[in-house]
């Protein structure tokens, strides 16, 4: 539905290059990358705001790179808002409906009403918006940019100045809305929970290029650089020695322990590798069990550190691993430091490239 | 010796906020004094002659006229100097800074010289004067007045507005215009209400300055004679007692619909602060 290819462009420091991505109808795309990665530039650019210096932006099959915003029908919220000080909440919403829809003043002040309720502000029609929470604020900008009944819409950090609470409860208005309405959304955020929970598919995207699209569990347990590996919170990042290539696994010697990964064929005995292999995917038990996991590492507690709803679990078992367990877990297995457990993981978690 | 320290820290903080009433009492007496002296001369040395003034037919009529000038030349500056100063405050180009220059030259140069360069251009042999001199007249008619005002008061308006958009957060527009609506749509039903404290205020500080003028305005229109002009006549011919109840009756007015506008100016479209 949209497509951008071979986009480049340069403005105000920020450069992007090369930039070919694909969003298909009815999908929910996040665009995620560090501050100043251009992420900003690459939305203001879908929607009109910017010209590509090089490049095509294809709008339902036509060309659209040259066409200026009011003909796009794309939607833009951006992450403080943009609501207009000098019109109601509902004139707010209304103006979208007006000049997006094409509707007269009443038929356009009904329609903002029903947005209103849908995105649960009905009682805040007539305030300014001035006088509003952040999140009541996100909330009448998506109203309003919804109100315009766009083909796609353009999501510029929206949840990254809400607090954690309106944060969740503005994350599962999105789902509802997307769920609901079926609209395309291009969410950019540099939050990776943001991503995991709402994409579709990722595209990762880092000074001012598109390093790697996939769907959430590829760019997360799949990172194609170390960079993205980095970014998308691959704590354990280790460097091996290919020792065997089997039928559907390799091993791999990591100080002194042999790790089974999933076969990928371009690796061949005696290459040397990366490892990559997420918190998440660590499993900790006081014994060795008789599971279907290929890895099982005695282990030395070193640290425990509380990170809210789980625990950072740091551990010697020849080289340094982290991994994410549950409270519950800690105080079962009697997590403390000095205490000996076993690292337990499969095969698929362990991702390779090479050196 | 902490205790010491900080009870002198605390009288030179209150050292330092005498000092700044004292700066705004001193601006305050520098434009209040001699204006007030006039009035307050005026009022109680010859109240009759005051009274006389307000009902002279030629003051009224001329006070009026001075108004109606700079209210034309102030329309004229909104009409031109709005499309001016959304460019400068949105578009960055080559030349902007000279642009920028040029605009406050008015500003600084002698109000007769401007009178002399407006006579130039717009006198009967002018090289806008003689092309236009069927249709219309500058030289000691209204429009030559008009332009005179125009000419010192336009910087203002277009300095003014100029801050006030560029006040105005750019995405404000964008979003409006991903709303689907044009950029003319987005400039007039977003940005200018947001701009409106800034370019009213920028209106009435222009219409002031019209009202005020007097170099520009003798040299290019001595006639129809505005206040100042008449002020300035009386002075010459009459002397101090025949001016000065023409010169009251002109600030007693101009500053009751100066003040009225600032206060309006302030009070309305006032967004960005929140009720």
């Amino acid at each position: 539905m949209i497509e951008l290819r071979e986009v480049t462009k340069s403005w105000q420091g920020f450069a992007l290059e090369d930039i070919d991505l694909e969003v298909s109808e009815g999908e929910y795309l996040v665009v995620l990358g560090p501050s100043a990665a251009g992420k900003t530039l690459l939305l203001e650019m879908v929607a009109g705001l910017h010209s590509p210096d090089a490049g095509r932006i294809v709008i339902d099959g036509v060309d659209g790179s040259e066409l200026p915003p009011e003909r796009r029908q794309l939607g833009f919220v951006y992450q403080d808002y943009a609501l207009f000080p000098h019109l109601t909440v509902l004139e707010n919403v209304a103006f979208g409906a007006r000049f997006g829809q094409g509707l007269a003043r009443e038929d356009a002040g009904r329609t903002a009403q029903e947005l209103l309720a849908r995105v649960g502000v009905t009682d805040l029609a007539d305030r300014s918006p001035m006088t509003l929470s952040g999140g009541e604020r996100q909330r009448v900008a998506l109203a309003r940019a919804l109100a315009a009944q766009p083909r796609v819409l353009l999501l510029d950090e929206p949840l990254s100045a809400l607090d954690q609470t309106t944060r969740d409860e503005l994350r599962a208005l999105l789902r509802s809305i997307h769920r609901k309405t079926g609209v395309t959304v291009v969410h950019v955020t540099h939050d990776r929970s943001e991503a995991a929970s709402l994409a579709d598919r990722v595209a990762v995207m880092m000074e001012g290029r598109l390093v790697q699209t996939g769907t959430v569990e590829d760019v997360f347990s799949r990172p194609k650089t170390e960079a993205v590996a980095r970014f998308v919170g691959v704590e354990n990042r280790l460097t091996g020695t290919v020792t065997e290539v089997g039928e559907h696994t390799l091993s791999v010697r990591v100080g002194e322990n042999e790790l089974a990964s999933s076969r990928i064929d371009r690796f061949a005995v005696d290459d040397k590798v990366r490892v990559y292999l997420r918190p998440e995917n660590v499993t900790l038990l006081k014994r060795k069990p008789k599971s279907s996991a290929r890895n099982q590492l005695p282990a030395t507690v070193t640290s425990v550190e509380p990170l809210g709803h789980v625990q950072k679990v740091e551990l010697d078992c020849g080289f340094t691993l982290v991994a994410l367990v549950t409270p519950r877990s800690v105080e079962e297995l009697g997590l403390a430091k000095g205490a000996s457990v076993v690292a337990s993981f499969k095969a698929t978690a362990v991702h390779l490239l090479p050196y | 010796m902490a205790g010491t320290d900080e009870s002198m820290r605390g009288r030179l903080d209150r050292a330092f906020g005498g000092v700044l009433w004292l700066g705004m009492a001193a601006a305050l007496l520098l434009v209040v004094l001699p204006l007030a002296a006039m009035v307050w001369t005026q009022v109680t040395g010859d109240w009759p002659r005051l009274m006389a003034t307000a009902v002279d037919d030629a003051v009224v009529s001329s006070i009026l006229l001075t108004m109606y000038c700079a209210v034309l030349a102030t329309a004229i500056a909104m009409a031109f100097g709005l499309p001016a100063a959304y460019l400068l405050a949105r578009h960055e180009f080559t030349g902007k800074e000279l642009v920028e220059s040029v605009l406050d030259v008015p500003v600084v140069i002698p109000h007769t010289v401007a009178g002399i360069a407006l006579l130039t251009v717009l006198g009967r042999h002018g090289l806008i004067g003689a092309p236009l001199a069927d249709v219309i007249t500058f030289v000691d008619a209204l429009p030559g007045a008009v332009a005179a005002m125009l000419f010192v008061s336009f910087p203002f308006f277009v300095n003014a507005a100029r801050e006030g958009i560029a006040a105005v957060d750019p995405r404000l527009e964008n979003v409006a215009r991903t709303l689907g609506a044009t950029r003319l749509e987005a400039v007039t039903l977003v940005t200018l209400p947001l701009a409106a404290r800034s370019v009213l205020s920028g209106a009435v500080m222009t219409w002031a300055r019209g009202v005020s003028e007097f170099g520009a305005v003798v040299i290019i229109a001595y006639y129809p004679m505005i206040a100042p002009t008449l002020i300035y006549e009386r002075y010459i011919g009459h002397g101090l007692a025949a001016s000065r109840p023409v010169a009251v009756m002109l600030i007693m007015t101009c500053l009751g619909v100066f003040l009225a506008m600032r206060v309006l100016s302030r009070r309305l479209f006032a967004y960005d602060r929140a009720p």
